[in-house]
């Protein structure tokens, strides 16, 4: 193991300062991807929790208040705290500056003002948690959050707002980044796809997240000060609270599957050696994803007592987002055809990703069909639904983006035995926990109920076991990461022999990211019809 | 640097205050359905007078335009869809 | 990666700021903008309560307060005008001016408030016995003002900011660019007031 000779932006300086007022972007990458990690579990812990108590149809582990703050807890953690920043503020602010060719974001303090703000809401959260944490549900509807609840809605939603401001800060920085800092030559359709994945979440984070800023003050206000617009009582309309927190929260589903997909465009051309199939196409999509994705926001409020036409629109309109979805999961299947497939623990969670979204996205279709969601809405369905995506989908998309781009982070190979067997692990032991969720819901058990008809409980069982497997897949990699970080071969350059600006640089990069500025003279995944890398 | 010169600044800021007089002599007159559709016309033409001189929009490239207007955009399809609900109730 | 070393130039750099700016200030329009809709929706659905209650308010003292606001971004757009010619002593005029205007507006705003207290049209005071959307409407003006009067007062503490700036250095390109995205900043808060004004003080007008 031969000694590392040239400074990186890891061992540039050592001091808790230098990390903690660093203006690099690739440390506070890393700065973000504890924390994240950090929320994961908690988060984790809850469904841990949550899972236990659902093992038997009794309340035997907790009662009902407590089973509403876990679940509760569980969904802003994991939604706010962990899916929402886990790749952009993570994979987002380590590549985008080296996959343009950039020294680093356009707004470095802007950028760790992001983390900053970002931990502030999370404290907060923790703080509200502390002190028994809330029983509304993570999405808060009135007038129970408003009026009646008596947990501790403001500090969570006071943290979420706060954590809000982060999003929005960080998902500007990226869009002005992409288009001020471009390298000479770098046209936009030269660009990398995680690129593309991350202009269209940053679209969303900015356009989508200020909404959800007012509707969370307007909940303060009305709790705090008896500002009420949410209550029935003065004529208010709760529905109207669900208008505005789902204009941002279903495009938020987008901020988490959208990077991930842009993950999964990366690893399938380096691990099949071949340029993308439809490249443009895949660009539009992503475009076409966050623009449509805004339009659909109704069909959480099908059995709501919004109109029955406006139902109608959404439904059509849901339909026509799954559109572009398919798209990519066509053009990658198709990269994939007669590639010279290698199975490395990144391709993987890349292979895992395009079935278990598909199979998610199909779901969705179902719950998008007015009919069928009136049975299914508010069940187990919904549950297994979102979480195919969320979790068989962006978690496996942001694993499969820290294995593929460790080398680069951390300049050290972890062991890909292990990577393999995790990958396979958090397969099994996902869809052992949710597949049975799909059948329970549509049986009819609804969601956020603790106790249930002693028939469910086989499924139940199958998906507490699933989830213990999955928890172990889970912690795995924490392992071997954290192992290989002092253990682990020393990376070279480019192990994967992979096509991408970001492989240019040594493992890991310098502070200054490129000692000159690249020129860009050809497009995204430049593998030639042998699979070699034509990088040149 | 671009932006237009002080005489342009005077001009515009004579045309808003002539504007706000309008809206709120308008408001005495009973126009029934369109009386909001009055006000909100003339604030829209005041807020877009801000936008292209004060904020310099007229003389910037199209890029910043195209950002600007994106937030307006969205606020429509918001208030276009929700509006879907509450119309047909 | 210190931040002079990040753009090419100058020019970069004021493009990038400027984008960065529009794209903050498209949040600003949806945070005030989400609010806006949701008015407008319950408008639609009390629309005679709201107009009634919307006759309680001051509207020709808000009138006032809008002309003082509209005189506040022209002397605004005079500041940011001042700093890119190079006119120190201008820009400080013109910055104090808009300060003290938007210092106006608040004191306004304060006096109306005040006023709404002693009608008994405050929240947790409401005495006023209307129909009951017409507590609904009062709660929209308070949430709509509130957030607006919220964003002119860190806009006059960023103004004391620049002003303070320009007072104790010179003028340079990097405090040029701030004056100007201070000043995009200022003309957003009040092309929301000009929104603000008649959707909340005038609809209740018209007989």
């Amino acid at each position: 193991m031969a000694e590392p000779t040239a400074t990186s932006y890891l061992n540039a300086a050592y001091t808790a300062r230098s990390w903690l007022l660093t203006l690099d972007h690739k440390r506070i990458a890393l700065l973000y991807m504890v924390s994240i990690t950090f929320f994961f579990f908690v988060g984790g812990a809850a469904a841990v929790l949550l899972r236990l108590e659902l093992l038997s149809p009794q309340a035997d582990l907790v009662v009902a208040e407590t089973y509403n703050r876990l679940f509760t807890i569980h969904g802003v953690i994991m939604v706010f705290f962990f899916l929402i920043p886990a790749i952009p503020a993570v994979l987002g602010n380590f590549l985008v500056p080296l996959m343009i060719g950039a020294p680093d974001l356009a707004f470095p303090k802007l950028n760790l003002a992001s983390w900053y703000i970002f931990m502030l809401g999370g404290s907060l959260c923790l703080v509200a948690l502390l002190f028994g944490g809330v029983d509304t549900g993570w999405t808060f509807y009135t007038p129970f959050s408003s009026l009646y609840s008596n947990s501790n809605v403001m500090l969570t939603a006071l943290g979420v707002f706060v954590a809000g401001f982060s999003s929005i800060l960080t998902g500007l920085n990226f869009i002005v980044t992409i288009h001020t800092l471009r390298a000479p030559g770098m046209h936009w359709f030269r660009m990398p796809l995680f690129l593309w994945a991350i202009y269209a979440t940053s679209l969303i984070m900015v356009l989508g997240t200020p909404v959800l800023a007012t509707v969370l003050v307007l909940v303060a206000l009305e709790r705090g000060l008896g500002i009420g617009i949410f209550d029935p009582r003065l004529g208010g309309d709760p529905l109207l609270f669900q208008h505005l927190f789902w204009f941002y929260s279903h495009p938020a589903v987008y901020i988490m599957i959208l990077p991930a997909m842009g993950v999964v465009s990366e690893t399938i051309t380096c691990f099949s050696r071949r340029r993308i199939f439809g490249y443009s196409f895949i660009a539009f999509a992503s475009l076409a994803i966050a623009l449509i994705g805004f339009l659909v926001w109704g069909h959480h409020m099908f059995v709501s007592g919004q109109s029955m036409y406006a139902g109608m629109v959404f439904s059509f309109l849901s339909f026509l987002v799954a559109v572009p979805s398919a798209i990519k999961v066509f053009n990658w299947t198709a990269t994939l055809h007669k590639g010279r497939i290698r199975l490395s623990t990144p391709m993987l969670y890349a292979l895992g990703f395009i079935g278990l979204f598909t199979l998610g996205g199909l779901t969705g279709v179902m719950l998008a069909t007015l009919g069928l969601d009136v049975h299914m809405h508010d069940t187990y369905f919904v549950i297994a639904h979102f979480h195919y995506i969320m979790v068989g989908g962006a978690v496996m998309g942001y694993l499969g983006g820290v294995h593929f781009w460790w080398p680069k982070i951390s300049g050290r190979l972890y062991s890909e035995w292990w990577g393999r067997l995790s990958a396979l692990i958090i397969f099994i032991g996902f869809n052992l926990t949710f597949f049975p969720q799909f059948l329970l819901g549509y049986l009819g058990m609804p969601r956020r109920y603790h106790v249930y008809p002693p028939e469910f409980q086989v499924f139940n069982v199958f998906s507490t076991a699933g989830a213990s497997i999955l928890g172990v897949g889970y912690l795995l990699p924490l392992a071997y990461l954290l192992w290989s970080l002092r253990y682990g071969p020393r990376a070279e350059g480019n192990p994967w022999l992979a096509s991408g600006l970001e492989w240019k640089t040594p493992c890991p990069p310098p502070v200054h990211n490129f000692d000159a500025t690249p020129v860009v003279r050809h497009g995204a995944y430049a593998y030639g019809p042998d699979g070699e890398l034509r990088d040149a | 640097m671009k932006g237009p010169g002080p005489r342009v600044y005077a001009a515009v800021y004579a045309a808003l205050m002539a504007l706000l007089g309008v809206t709120m002599a308008l408001s005495a007159v009973d126009l029934g359905p369109f009386g909001a559709a009055a006000a909100f016309s003339i604030a829209a033409f005041k807020a877009i007078l801000v936008a292209l001189y004060f904020m310099h929009l007229r003389y910037e490239r199209g890029l910043l335009a195209v950002f600007a207007s994106a937030g307006f955009v969205w606020l429509g399809v918001l208030a276009l869809l929700a509006y879907c609900d509450y119309l047909t109730r | 990666m210190p931040e002079e070393a990040i753009f090419e130039d100058a020019l970069e750099r004021r493009q990038a700021a400027a984008l960065g700016m529009w794209t903050f200030l498209a949040t600003e329009v949806l945070l005030f903008g989400a609010l806006f809709v949701a008015y407008a929706l319950n408008y639609h659905l009390h629309a005679d309560a709201f107009r009634e209650a919307a006759r309680r308010l001051e509207h020709l003292l808000a009138g006032a307060n809008t002309a003082v606001l509209l005189s506040s971004s022209w002397t605004m757009a005079m500041a940011v005008h001042s700093a890119a010619a190079g006119r120190r002593r201008s820009l400080l005029a013109y910055l104090a001016a808009t300060m003290l205007l938007g210092a106006a507006f608040l004191g306004v705003k304060a006096i109306e408030y005040r006023t709404e207290y002693e009608h008994g049209l405050f929240p947790g005071r409401f005495t006023w016995q209307g129909p009951a959307p017409a507590r609904l409407f009062f709660n929209f003006y308070y949430a709509l003002t509130g957030l607006h009067a919220a964003h002119v007062s860190a806009g006059l503490a960023a103004l004391a900011w620049l002003w303070l700036s320009a007072f104790r250095a010179r003028l340079d390109p990097r405090s040029v660019a701030a004056v100007e995205n201070t000043g995009l900043y200022w003309h957003l808060v009040d092309m929301v007031w000009i929104f603000l004004y008649p959707m909340l003080y005038l609809m209740g007008r018209a007989p």
